[in-house]
C-alpha cells in the first residue's frame, strides 16, 4: 500500500518533466500512455536491485544442482533439469562483471521465457535473492544513463526508483541473446 | 467448423492420392502395358474427382474429370500409353496439387496451365486427329489382347435337362468337343440318379458335369460348343481366377456353390450343409472322406485369412497426427527417466518388494519404449519415390538419359530422420545428375551405355542405417578438387591430401568445380547444406569415387534421435554419456602406462596403437585423477580412439534432450540427458571432439615446428 502511494506521488512529480523523456522510456507496445504500468519482479545481486518484466518470468526455483557445460564462459553456470527439460542457467553477477557470490539459502534461479533467434526458450538466471513483485509506471522509468552504471547500456531497458533505491530494469532478451551467451568456446583455450 | 475439418480430410486424402498417382504414373512409364497400373491411375483420379466434387472443390473435380476422360480411353486401349500422355498426366497431377494448395490458401493455380494440359490431352484422343487412332488402336490393342492371351481356366457347369436325349443330343460329344479346346478336367455329378435300378428311365439324363477347361480360347468359344443345347441345359461358364488353386479338392467347394446357386441352400447354412454333402460325396465314391475334410479346412483357412486381411486393412488406416506421436515419445522419455530413478531408489532402500516392482516397471518401460519407437519408424520407400520424379524431370531438363533404381525401400527409419533427410538427398541426387552423369554422347565416347544409372539404396547396419547414392558418371577428380580448393584459398598449396580427404572438400561452403552454373547446381551451396543436415542428424558422410567410373555417397544415420543406448562415465563428480553404439571396449590406464609412453597420448592395446583424449584435461575438470583411470575405446570416423575417464558406471538408456541455441557452439555435446537422481549429464559427440582435438593438435604442432 505504502508503495502504491509512492508511485502516485512520483507520477505527479514526473508530469512536469518533458513528455519526450517519458515517451522514450516507455516500452514500444505502450508508447506514450503515461498512466500505464508494468509489473516487475525485483531481485538482488550483491547489494543492487534489478528487475525483469513479470510477463517474462515463468517461475522462481530454489538453488539446485547445476551441471557445468565444459568449455563455456564462466558466467554460464551450466544446465538444470526443469521437469524433464534441460534449461541453461546464467550467473548474472559474473555476466555483469561482479564478483562470484557464495550460495546461501536465498540463492535462487529465476526461470525466464525469452525469445532467442525467433524461438521462445526458457533460461535460468542465478540471483542472490528475490525481493518482490512491484508495479512501475512507464512515465516513472528513465532511460538508462550512458555511463556510470558499470553495466552495458544495451542490457538496460531503463532505470526506476523505489524508496530511494535505484532499480535496474533489465533487457532480458538482449542479455540472453545467443551472441551474448555463446561466445566462441573453442578459441578460448 | 465441421465443414473445415471435412475439407482438411479431403485435402489430406487427395495429397495421398496424388502421390500414389505420381508413383503409378512413373511405374506405368516403365511398363506401359500393365493394366493393373492403368487401373490404379484411373482409380486415383476418379476418387479425387468424386470426393472433390463432394467437398465443393468444383474446379478440381472438373479438371480431373477432363483428364480422367482421356485416361479412360487409354484404359480401354483406344489410345496408347505414350510418354506424352504420361508427361501430360504428370503435369495434370501437379496442376491438381496447385489447385489444392490454392484452396488451402496458397498461390492461385495457373488456369492457363490447366487449359494447356487439357488441350494437350485432347490432342491425344482419336477425335482430334484422323490418323493416330488407327495406329493407336493396333498398338494399344496388343496389350489388351496380351492380357487375355495365355491359357486361362474356365469353370463350366453343365447340367443337361433330363429330356436332353429327346432331341438327339449326346452330351458326351459336347464334352469331347470341349476336350478339343484344351486341357479338360471333368467332374461328373451323379447325385440325381435314382436309388434303385427300377426307377431309372433310360431315356432321361441324370448326370451333370463340372468341367475345368484350360484353354487359349476365349469364353465365346466355349459358349459356341453349347450353342445348340442352350435351351436344354443349365450352363454356367466362368473364368477362374488364375491365382486360385485348381487342385482336385476344388470341386468339393464348387459343389457347395452349386447348391447355393440352385437355391437349395442358404449361403449362411452352407457350412452346416457341407457336412452331410461331404458325406454324400464320400458315399457316392466321388471323393474320399479326407478330401472333403481338406476342402472344409481350406474353406475355414480362407475365411480366417480373409478376416485377418480385413483387420489388417483396418489397422493400416489408423491415422494419428504426428504431434500426438511426438508427445507420446516425450512422455515415454520421461517415463524412462523416472524408471531409472525408481531403480536407483529401490537399490538404495534395499527393499525386496520394491525391487520386484521396480524390475517389473523396468521391463514394461522397456517394452513401451521399443513399441513407441517402432510406431515412429517409417519405411524410407515413400521418400525414394519422390526422387524418381526428381530424376525424371531433371534428366529431361538437362537432356540426359538416366535410369534410377532403388533397393531397400522397406528399410525403416525414425520419422524425424526421414523428414530431415529429404533435402540432403535432393542435393546429392541433383549433383549426381548434373555433375556426375555425362550426356549421352559423352557416355558413348567413354564406352558406357548411353543411359546413366543412379542407384539409391538403404540398409540397416547395427544401430545405423546406411543410405547410398551411387552413380556411374564421371566420378570425382581428386586433383581437380585440390586445385580448386587451393585456388579458393581453402587449402594450403603444399597440403598433402589423400583422395578420401580431397573428396571431403566438396562439402566445403561455396565449393564448386562446375565450370558453368546451371539452375540445377554448381553454385556450391548444395553440399555444405548436406554436411550440415547430416551432422544435425548425428550422421556421417562417406564419399567413394573412381574417376570415370562413378561416385558413391554413403550417409550413415542413427536409427532414432530420441533415445539411445549410452555408456555412463564419471569424471571427478561429473557424469557424461558416450553413445554406446560407437564403444568397442574399455581398458585400464595406469600411471605406469602413461610414463611408458613419455606423456604421449597413445596406448598399446593388444599390439595396436590407440591414441586417446583425456576428457579431464579437455574439459578442464578440477581435481586429481585416480590412480587407475579407464579408457573407453570407440570407433570414430573408422579409427579407434580412446577417451580417458575416471570411472565407467555402466549402460544407460539415454533420453536425448537438446541443449538449445544457447550452447550452439558447444559442438562437443550432442545433447543432455537426465539421470536417475534428476541431475543432468551431457552426451558427448565423439566425432566432433576428435575433429576438434585433431585440429588443435595440428595448430599446436605447426606452431612448435
Amino acid at each position: 500500500m505504502d508503495q502504491d502511494a509512492d508511485v502516485e506521488e512520483s507520477q505527479e512529480y514526473e508530469e512536469s518533466a518533458p513528455p519526450r523523456a517519458a515517451a522514450k522510456a516507455a516500452s514500444p507496445q505502450a508508447s506514450g500512455a503515461s498512466g500505464e504500468t508494468t509489473q516487475y519482479l525485483t531481485f538482488q545481486l550483491d547489494d543492487e536491485v534489478f528487475a525483469v518484466d513479470i510477463s517474462k518470468v515463468r517461475e522462481v526455483l530454489e538453488y539446485t544442482n547445476i551441471t557445468k557445460v565444459p568449455r563455456t564462459p564462466d558466467f554460464m553456470c551450466g544446465v538444470i533439469n526443469l521437469r524433464g527439460s534441460v534449461v541453461p542457467v546464467v550467473d548474472l553477477r559474473l555476466k555483469f562483471g561482479m564478483s562470484r557470490s557464495e550460495r546461501t539459502v536465498n540463492t535462487c534461479i529465476i526461470i525466464v521465457e525469452i525469445v532467442q533467434e525467433d524461438e521462445v526458450t526458457e533460461m535460468g538466471a542465478l540471483a542472490d535473492s528475490v525481493k518482490e513483485v512491484m508495479e512501475l509506471e512507464h512515465s516513472k522509468i528513465e532511460p538508462p544513463p550512458k555511463l556510470g552504471t558499470r553495466l552495458r547500456s544495451d542490457f538496460l531497458k531503463g532505470m526506476g526508483k523505489h524508496e530511494d533505491q535505484f532499480i535496474m530494469l533489465l533487457e532480458i532478451d538482449r542479455i540472453f541473446s545467443t551472441e551474448e551467451l555463446s561466445i566462441a568456446n573453442h578459441t578460448l583455450s | 467448423m465441421a465443414v473445415e475439418i471435412d475439407t482438411s480430410a479431403f485435402t489430406e486424402e487427395a495429397y495421398e492420392l496424388l502421390s500414389e498417382l505420381e508413383d503409378s504414373l512413373l511405374e506405368l512409364e516403365e511398363s506401359p502395358e500393365d493394366q493393373e497400373l492403368i487401373g490404379r491411375v484411373f482409380r486415383a483420379m476418379h476418387t479425387i474427382k468424386g470426393s472433390g466434387a463432394m467437398f465443393g472443390f468444383d474446379d478440381v473435380a472438373e479438371f480431373t474429370h477432363n483428364v480422367e476422360t482421356v485416361f479412360d480411353l487409354a484404359r480401354n486401349g483406344t489410345i496408347p500409353i505414350t510418354k506424352d500422355l504420361i508427361d501430360l498426366t504428370l503435369g495434370a497431377r501437379d496442376q491438381i496439387r496447385a489447385m489444392l494448395d490454392a484452396a488451402a490458401g496458397g498461390n492461385a493455380a495457373d488456369g492457363a496451365n490447366a487449359a494447356r494440359i487439357i488441350a494437350g490431352l485432347r490432342a491425344l484422343t482419336p477425335g482430334a486427329d484422323g490418323s493416330p487412332p488407327a495406329a493407336a488402336k493396333s498398338a494399344a490393342g496388343k496389350p489388351a489382347e496380351k492380357e487375355d492371351a495365355g491359357p486361362h481356366t474356365f469353370r463350366i457347369r453343365f447340367k443337361p435337362h433330363g429330356d436332353i436325349f429327346a432331341n438327339g443330343t449326346n452330351p458326351i460329344l459336347l464334352l469331347d468337343e470341349l476336350r478339343e479346346l484344351g486341357d479338360v478336367r471333368l467332374i461328373p455329378f451323379l447325385d440325381d440318379l435314382p436309388h434303385s435300378l427300377a426307377e431309372i428311365d433310360p431315356e432321361r439324363c441324370y448326370v451333370s458335369w463340372e468341367i475345368f477347361l484350360t484353354t487359349e480360347q476365349g469364353e465365346n468359344a466355349i459358349q459356341d460348343v453349347f450353342i445348340f443345347v442352350e435351351d436344354e441345359c443349365d450352363l454356367n461358364v466362368r473364368m477362374v481366377d488364375r491365382s486360385e488353386a485348381l487342385a482336385e479338392d476344388g470341386p468339393d467347394k464348387r459343389l457347395g456353390d452349386i447348391l447355393v446357386e440352385r437355391g437349395d441352400v442358404d449361403p449362411e447354412v452352407l457350412e452346416e450343409v457341407m457336412q452331410p454333402l461331404g458325406e454324400r460325396l464320400v458315399r457316392s465314391g466321388l471323393v474320399n472322406k479326407g478330401k472333403v475334410e481338406a476342402a472344409l479346412t481350406e474353406q475355414q483357412i480362407i475365411k480366417e485369412k480373409r478376416e485377418s486381411k480385413k483387420q489388417q486393412a483396418a489397422a493400416q488406416s489408423v491415422k494419428v497426427p504426428s504431434d500426438k506421436l511426438d508427445h507420446l515419445v516425450d512422455l515415454v522419455g520421461e517415463l524412462v527417466t523416472v524408471q531409472a530413478r525408481l531403480n536407483q531408489t529401490s537399490a538404495t532402500l534395499n527393499d525386496h518388494d520394491l525391487q520386484l516392482i521396480a524390475e517389473e516397471v523396468e521391463r514394461l518401460t522397456g517394452e513401451l519404449r521399443d513399441n513407441t519407437m517402432s510406431i515412429r519408424m517409417l519405411a524410407i520407400g515413400s521418400t525414394f519415390n519422390k526422387f524418381k520424379r526428381l530424376v525424371r524431370d531433371l534428366s529431361k531438363e538437362l537432356g540426359k538419359q538416366i535410369e534410377m533404381t532403388t533397393a531397400g525401400a522397406e528399410t525403416e527409419l525414425d520419422k524425424t530422420v526421414i523428414d530431415q533427410l529429404n533435402d540432403p538427398l535432393i542435393h546429392i541426387i541433383r549433383n549426381s545428375i548434373d555433375h556426375g552423369i555425362e550426356p549421352p554422347d559423352g557416355r558413348s565416347a567413354a564406352g558406357k551405355p548411353s543411359v546413366g544409372r543412379i542407384h539409391l539404396s538403404a540398409e540397416h547396419s547395427g544401430a545405423n542405417v546406411l543410405i547410398k547414392v551411387t552413380d556411374d558418371g564421371r566420378g570425382l577428380d581428386a586433383e581437380k578438387l585440390k586445385r580448386k580448393a587451393i585456388e579458393k584459398g581453402q587449402l594450403a598449396p603444399d597440403a598433402e591430401l589423400t583422395d578420401k580427404e580431397a573428396f571431403q572438400l566438396i562439402f566445403g561452403a561455396g565449393f564448386s568445380t562446375a565450370e558453368k552454373i546451371t539452375n540445377v547446381s554448381g553454385r556450391g551451396v548444395g553440399m555444405d547444406v548436406v554436411r550440415k543436415s547430416i551432422d544435425a542428424l548425428r550422421g556421417a558422410i562417406d564419399v567413394q569415387s573412381e574417376l570415370g567410373q562413378g561416385t558413391t555417397i554413403t550417409l550413415k544415420l542413427p536409427l532414432t534421435l530420441a533415445i539411445i543406448e549410452g555408456l555412463l562415465v564419471k569424471i571427478q563428480s561429473e557424469f557424461f554419456v558416450l553413445p554406446l553404439a560407437a564403444v568397442e571396449e574399455c581398458v585400464e590406464l595406469t600411471r605406469e602406462d602413461v610414463s611408458a609412453t613419455h606423456g604421449r597420448h597413445v596406448i598399446n592395446v593388444r599390439g595396436s596403437i590407440v591414441p586417446y583424449i583425456r576428457i579431464r584435461d579437455r574439459f578442464e575438470v578440477e581435481g586429481d585423477p585416480p590412480e587407475v583411470e579407464q579408457i573407453v575405446i570407440a570407433e570414430v570416423d573408422e579409427k579407434r580412439v580412446g577417451f580417458v575417464v575416471d570411472d565407467v558406471i555402466g549402460q544407460h538408456q539415454t533420453v536425448i534432450k537438446g541443449l538449445g541455441k544457447t550452447f550452439q557452439n558447444s559442438e562437443e555435446f550432442s545433447g543432455a540427458t537426465i539421470l536417475g537422481d534428476g541431475t543432468v549429464a551431457l552426451i558427448l559427440d565423439l566425432q566432433k571432439m576428435v575433429r576438434f582435438v585433431e585440429d588443435q593438435e595440428h595448430v599446436e604442432a605447426g606452431i612448435s615446428g
